[in-house]
């Protein structure tokens, strides 16, 4: 993966995947610190114990059309090569919370990348998936919600076509911090 | 059988809600679904998502849904898409690049035409998880 925002479309697809109805993702930013944090929550399937201590094992998945499964490892070991963490709570029926922890001073640290062009890619692959994306720098906050977006479309379905521009603005809004 | 809770019922809704839609698309002439596992995505999948979305929106297109769906199992052949038009079997195109989507778009979408140089199989192809 080249960037972040690549990792976080990564992982957020396992959450949807997962039959979440709602994903929140969490991008907090600290510059006195020098820290990135990345979080997606979920309300899917969740875990059992078994299967949570597996998910960063590189061999190990739940799919059925391959062998190996990298996304949740490929993020740790891009977490922990800025000496940063990585964390993964779940349990069956309530959900899957993924937490990291980036130092942006980190000489091994990945560019943001594209993050609106990610959260598009989400809204248009899965329009009934409530998906809030909060965006924190140092004091500073500001929320893109499908909800409020689907508020303004009176019923025109969010992968529609005519709906992109109003999806692109209201995330870019939430992006302008 | 136990109760029901608030939480449970509520996911049931959501779920019916997501079957609901699932059949409100079936009115789309075309579907194209481009697959993202961990491998599309490396591979440039995001890059393919948005090249078809700038064909829909460039040619003002209304009847063409664009999706995503996971891995198909053919990590070394992506990016990859499956492109179904309704009544037709469905194609995947594997190895491509904006500018195969391009072609993709205008011949298969547009104009009904197989791109066979682009293509890995015709029929036999599922686009569910």
């Amino acid at each position: 993966m080249e960037d972040l925002s690549l990792h976080l479309l990564d992982v957020a697809e396992n959450s949807l995947a997962a039959q979440a109805t709602r994903v929140i993702i969490t991008l907090e930013i600290n510059t006195a610190n020098k820290t990135l944090r990345l979080i997606i929550e979920d309300n899917g399937q969740g875990m059992d114990k078994q299967t949570l201590k597996k998910a960063v094992d590189p061999f190990f998945t739940t799919k059925k059309t391959r062998r190996i499964g990298l996304g949740l490892s490929l993020l740790a070991q891009a977490a922990h090569a800025t000496g940063g963490q990585f964390s993964i709570e779940s349990k069956p029926g309530q959900g899957t919370k993924v937490s990291t922890l980036f130092y942006t001073d980190h000489w091994d640290f990945k560019p943001l990348g594209d993050i609106p062009q990610t959260l598009l890619t989400l809204v248009l692959g899965h329009p009934e998936v409530e998906l809030i994306f909060i965006y924190r720098r140092d004091d500073k906050e500001t929320i893109f919600s499908t909800k409020e977006v689907k508020a303004k479309l009176n019923g025109l379905p969010l992968n529609s076509p005519a709906a992109i521009p109003l999806i692109m603005n209201h995330i870019n809004k939430a992006m302008n911090l | 059988m136990p109760k029901l809770t608030i939480e449970e019922l509520e996911k049931l809704r959501e779920r019916a809600k997501k079957q609901t839609f699932l059949r409100e698309t079936t009115d789309y002439r075309a579907k194209i679904t481009v697959h993202m596992g961990t491998c599309g995505i490396a591979a440039g999948a995001r890059e393919i998502m948005n090249a078809f979305l700038k064909e829909v929106q460039e040619k003002d297109v209304t009847d063409v849904l664009l999706t995503n769906s996971g891995c198909a199992g053919l990590c070394s052949r992506e990016p990859m898409v499956t492109v179904e038009i309704k009544g037709q079997a469905p194609v995947k195109y594997v190895d491509l690049t904006p500018e195969k989507v391009k072609v993709i778009f205008e011949k298969h979408v547009l104009g009904g035409e197989i791109v066979q140089d682009y293509a890995l199989g015709i029929g036999s192809e599922k686009t569910d998880y």
